[in-house]
């Protein structure tokens, strides 16, 4: 009991849940499903886990608002359509959408706003954050719920983090994640992290976690983010996301049930969900394998996995080395095609 | 030689004078900023310009007016002047977003205004990737383009960064008015890379399925040598790509163009080729428009 006892929160996220968690399966895993999702697809997974009682659940293709393009792949549906279903098929759960500045613009906000979305997320670099002020005044403007996305946290110091969680604090954001993009954190980094953005933020806003399973940690890390003081924690479903995917929901909300931490999920209802619904839309399961080991290990964004399959495939070079020259060339989220330069220039050495 | 102004003495005021210096056609005689203390007011005084913290009052006040006016300080700024330097029959050549008069892009419209009092530059990534839309749709229909421009964090200013939209929607509308793609979409990011990374920007067009593409890739490298002869530091990094359609594709044959922009080196330093290719640009319009003034 021990244990349980410090994981409790200071002050709980409400007064019926200790932490809020916040599924990701029908955005980041948008990634795995190479944007393929279809109307049938989130309304299954949306009746499952609003059934299992996942509180927030993020529909968005996987680069956010206007992500489907030719940089990112197109949708097979639009993203508006899906998140009207989302929201026509939840009865308890809030629908979330994400999107990125410099990508997305602020009419998509509007759009999403339009078709029932509650909750705005809007990430940037972990070190841009000021290009998202705009977003969130005109979200925080229409009544929507905002969260804050600092991508690539690996990449910066727990002090720069923080003093960019208060810009976005400072724009209208409710609760700033600690995004681990590239999977690359250990736990002390997200409790360094985490503890500093709590203490940067005060009561002005949450802090949350957004982990990857690039070096397994997605349940540590969660944990570990929680202890620090994070109100709010991302998860897919059976890991359905980018990279090695996300932190499982079910077996978060296993541990979390065990540690006495209250996440309001059912927790034999999520298990059931991920095996019979949402196992079923995957490709394929998302591995612990030599690419996205070594995107954690590199620090490389997750997404950039399945373009590196395609652009190895396309250009007959190797994908671990598309993903390292990635690393070292110290690319962010967005720029994949810069992974088709990266091919080009592989296959000419070649 | 036609006279020019420039007004904003900020880092994009400041690499334009270098420009302009060198140039035949123009001569840049004055520099105008509005705080006393001005880095860039005190070296343009040093490199034989007069400049005056007293705002474009003072430069509209004087005997001798410019015959252009380089506009390098903010939409807000250039949307009150313009009016001004209208009425006085001074061409306005903007380097900001206003947007006030048409846009030009050097490859694609370089002439099509000449006789506008004010001309818009668009965007860096505007100027930097509608020259290739451009290649492209003159030889095939282009149902859809799409760049994507990544620059150096340090590259982009307080403005850029608080109206990232702007930057977005701005030059959509270039790519479909001025390089001719039927629908545009234009990303923008930035990477915060030590020491800081040389403008990367990559463009892809929809072209037809049987579309010729050795005319394709002919007419690329043509533009390209084409904007290299006023930004010395634009070019592809690779032969163009062409790719069949496929679902991420959405279903649509494509042809990809990598291009990277180094600057010269004037003032800004060499990874900004975002910021170069402006002043460039500009310094290019400038030209033209003088040659009709000489007239």
């Amino acid at each position: 009991m021990k244990q349980a006892n410090q994981a409790k929160q200071a002050k709980p996220y409400s007064d019926t849940l200790d932490i809020r968690v916040t599924d990701s399966s029908l955005r980041d895993g948008s990634h795995a499903k190479r944007h393929q999702f279809t109307a049938d697809d989130v309304r299954s997974i949306v009746g499952a886990l609003d059934g299992a009682g996942v509180p927030v659940i993020e529909v968005t293709h996987g680069d956010g608002l206007g992500g489907s393009s030719f940089n990112y792949g197109f949708s097979k549906t639009p993203e508006q359509e899906l998140i009207k279903i989302a929201v026509d098929t939840a009865e308890q759960a809030k629908i979330a959408f994400l999107m990125l500045p410099g990508l997305g613009v602020k009419d998509d906000i509007r759009a999403a706003h339009a078709n029932g979305a509650s909750v705005c997320r809007i990430a940037t670099h972990c070190t841009e954050a000021d290009i998202s002020v705009q977003h969130f005044g005109l979200a925080r403007e229409m009544g929507l719920e905002t969260v804050g996305f600092l991508m690539m946290a690996h990449s910066t110091t727990p002090e720069k983090l923080a003093a960019q969680a208060r810009i976005m604090a400072d724009a209208g954001c409710q609760c700033v994640y600690v995004v681990d993009s590239a999977g690359a954190l250990v736990m002390d980094d997200v409790t360094d992290r985490v503890s500093a953005l709590v203490a940067e933020l005060g009561d002005d806003a949450q802090v949350g976690f957004h982990g990857h399973e690039n070096l397994g940690l997605g349940v540590g890390n969660s944990v570990a983010a929680v202890r620090a003081g994070a109100l709010q924690i991302d998860g897919s479903t059976r890991r359905l996301g980018a990279g090695a995917g996300n932190t499982p929901v079910e077996a978060f909300a296993a541990v979390c049930h065990k540690m006495g931490i209250r996440t309001g999920i059912d927790v034999l209802k999520i298990i059931d969900a991920a095996e019979d619904v949402v196992r079923p839309v995957m490709d394929d399961e998302c591995l612990l394998d030599r690419m996205s080991l070594l995107m954690g290990h590199a620090g490389v964004y997750s997404s950039f996995l399945k373009h590196a399959y395609r652009q190895a495939e396309r250009y007959g070079v190797s994908g671990a080395e598309i993903l390292l020259t990635a690393g070292e060339r110290r690319l962010v989220g967005g720029q994949e095609d810069q992974l088709i330069d990266i091919a080009v220039e592989l296959a000419a050495r070649d | 030689m036609t006279t020019a102004a420039i007004v904003g003495s900020g880092n994009i005021g400041t690499d334009l004078l270098y420009k302009l210096q060198r140039s035949a056609h123009i001569e840049p005689r004055w520099m105008i900023g509005v705080d006393p203390d001005s880095e860039g007011l005190a070296r343009a005084r040093k490199m034989g310009v007069e400049a005056s913290h007293e705002g474009v009052d003072w430069l509209l006040s004087q005997s001798e007016l410019p015959d252009l006016v380089f506009e390098a300080t903010s939409a807000y700024v250039h949307r009150a002047n313009a009016p001004r330097y209208a009425e006085l029959g001074i061409k306005a050549i903007d380097l900001t977003p206003a947007a006030v008069g048409p846009a030009v892009v050097p490859p694609a419209n370089l002439t099509a205004h000449l006789d506008a009092p004010n001309v818009n530059m668009i965007t860096c990534g505007g100027q930097a990737t509608i020259p290739m839309v451009y290649a492209v749709s003159r030889v095939v229909p282009v149902a859809y383009a799409e760049i994507v421009a990544s620059v150096a964090s340090v590259s982009a200013g307080p403005g850029t960064r608080a109206n990232i939209d702007e930057f977005t929607r701005t030059t959509s509308r270039g790519i479909e008015e001025i390089g001719g793609a039927e629908r545009g979409k234009a990303i923008i990011i930035l990477n915060p890379a030590e020491p800081p990374v040389i403008m990367r920007d990559t463009v892809f067009c929809a072209i037809p399925e049987d579309a010729d593409r050795d005319a394709i890739t002919l007419s690329v490298k043509e533009i390209a040598e084409y904007v290299a002869t006023y930004v010395p530091g634009y070019r592809l990094r690779a032969e163009p790509q062409f790719d069949e359609p496929s679902p991420m594709n959405g279903g649509m044959a494509r042809v990809a163009i990598f291009l990277e922009v180094e600057g010269a080196g004037d003032f800004l330093p060499p990874y900004a080729g975002n910021l170069d290719i402006m002043t460039a640009a500009a310094t290019k319009v400038g030209e033209e428009l003088a040659k009709g003034i000489s007239k």
